[in-house]
């Protein structure tokens, strides 16, 4: 059974209709990246699925749950707090929080849950439990490759690293749906590996992810399927075979070869 | 009158220049937050009533401000006309609080939205993010401001001597009405000096403090 699945989504601001009816759907483990000239509205989508925008039309479902449809009330704002949960975010720029160490950064979140959990059961959070938060976020550092620089503040990290800590928060809440939006744009080329090789080792572990990026190579070799968005639609979608290698619109094709020739 | 004789009636009221300044900053800077929040609120009319009085407060002097609620309760409610200082603070209260929230509302309108957002997507409730996020990003942001503004105070407080509040510059020149000594008048700068110097160095320790993080 499909992980999400995405009907009719339409979305505008003011006069512009940046999102005209996006549908897809995305199976458990599987990678999707979203390509497309800046303005086609992949951010956009991105933002939808994960709460940030309101679509003014379409539905959204995870593991069979109806998560939006903008047919109907959005629900109070803990629900929406709760459906989010289903998502993951990396940004664009990081967004880490400054005043927090790597470790910090992870873990907030996850004792903030925690302890809210606990007080709905009328207690307190256990030392244990927020042992156990630490020692989760420990790991996960140490999977992006980060365990030197747990007590770093994000100033005194590269960009690379910094993305990398984004990463393991994002993890830390053990999303269905990893999504992220142009993950290495802010990167200094050199950096960008290291950030692609930490998604890449995403997709060994199974995580179901949707990432929007403009690195053809990186969506070519790592991702099941592509989107290809061009003026709020889906232009185009397949394996990465079908789309790069015989694209069947020509607006694919003149993008692709946009990008060659840069 | 002696040196010491002069010294112990200045610090006398120099207690009342204490009292107004403490008084003022303990109000005030709670006050200031509630301001900023109804004048970045998404309902309208709120907002412009907001605004509307930190224009009135900003665009009229202090020292009026301290006369109109010194005087005005007891010419249109006969209320006897004893309580100087509560009326100085009360002004003084009001004035700061609305200084103080176009402070804080430019500093949380300066924190990047995307705080805001990673926030959101981690499942945070607003007050959450606010006060685990955006508080103390907001405060390193606004420390320079404020400290302008609270050392601006200490010296405002000696407007407190139009309504016969006896604070430090008043009691000067009580002394110069009295003994016809100038010099304890001029002399008052130096409390002054040594207040606003303590608290230059208060401020420079806590933006040392915050200067561990960037933005």
């Amino acid at each position: 059974m499909a992980v999400l699945k995405v009907e009719g989504l339409e979305k505008s601001f003011g006069k512009t209709q940046v999102l005209r009816g996006i549908g897809f759907a995305l199976e458990k483990g599987e990678v999707l990246s979203i390509i497309g000239s800046s303005g086609s509205g992949k951010t956009t989508l991105l933002r939808c699925l994960n709460f940030l925008e309101t679509a003014d039309r379409g539905r959204i479902e995870v593991n069979g749950e109806t998560l939006f449809d903008a047919g109907q009330n959005a629900g109070s704002a803990a629900d929406i707090r709760r459906k989010r949960l289903h998502f993951g975010l990396v940004f664009q720029s990081f967004n880490l929080f400054p005043q927090y160490t790597a470790l910090e950064n992870v873990t907030l979140a996850m004792d903030l849950h925690t302890k809210e959990a606990a007080k709905q059961e009328k207690r307190r959070a256990s030392k244990a439990e927020l042992q156990a938060n630490r020692a989760r976020a420990k790991e996960l550092l140490a999977r992006v490759g980060l365990e030197n620089k747990m007590d770093h503040y994000p100033c005194q990290l590269s960009g690379g690293q910094q993305q990398r800590v984004a990463i393991a928060r994002a993890l830390a809440l053990e999303p269905d749906i990893l999504c992220f939006d142009e993950p290495t744009s802010a990167l200094d080329p050199e950096l960008t590996g290291e950030v692609l090789r930490v998604i890449r080792e995403l997709k060994n572990a199974s995580t179901t992810m949707i990432v929007v990026t403009h690195e053809m190579e990186f969506a070519r070799n790592v991702s099941d399927r592509v989107i290809f968005m061009a003026d709020g639609v889906i232009e185009e979608q397949g394996t990465p075979e079908e789309v790069f290698g015989a694209p069947k619109s020509a607006k694919t094709r003149a993008f692709l070869q946009a990008g060659q020739e840069m | 009158m002696s040196f010491w004789e002069v010294n112990r009636q200045l610090l006398d009221g120099f207690g009342d220049t204490c009292l107004l300044f403490f008084a003022t900053l303990v109000f005030s800077l709670p006050l200031g937050l509630v301001v900023c929040f109804g004048s970045m609120s998404r309902f309208a009319p709120l907002r412009w009533l907001t605004r509307t009085f930190v224009w009135i407060i900003r665009g009229t002097p202090l020292m009026l401000q301290v006369i109109i609620v010194f005087y005005v309760p007891g010419l249109a409610f006969g209320i006897p006309l004893d309580a100087r200082m509560p009326a100085v603070i009360v002004a003084f209260v009001i004035n700061y609080a609305a200084y103080f929230s176009e402070i804080y509302r430019g500093g949380i309108q300066s924190i990047p939205k995307g705080q805001k957002e990673a926030g959101q997507v981690l499942g945070m409730t607003d007050s959450q993010i606010f006060f685990k996020v955006t508080l103390l990003q907001v405060v390193k942001r606004v420390l320079a401001p404020m400290s302008n503004e609270i050392i601006t105070l200490v010296k405002d407080t000696s407007l407190a001597r139009v309504i016969a509040v006896v604070e430090l510059t008043k009691s000067a020149q009580d002394i110069v009405a009295q003994w016809g000594l100038l010099w304890p008048l001029f002399y008052t700068g130096v409390f002054y000096l040594a207040f606003c110097g303590i608290l230059t160095l208060l401020f420079g320790a806590a933006e040392k403090k915050l200067a561990y993080f960037g933005g």
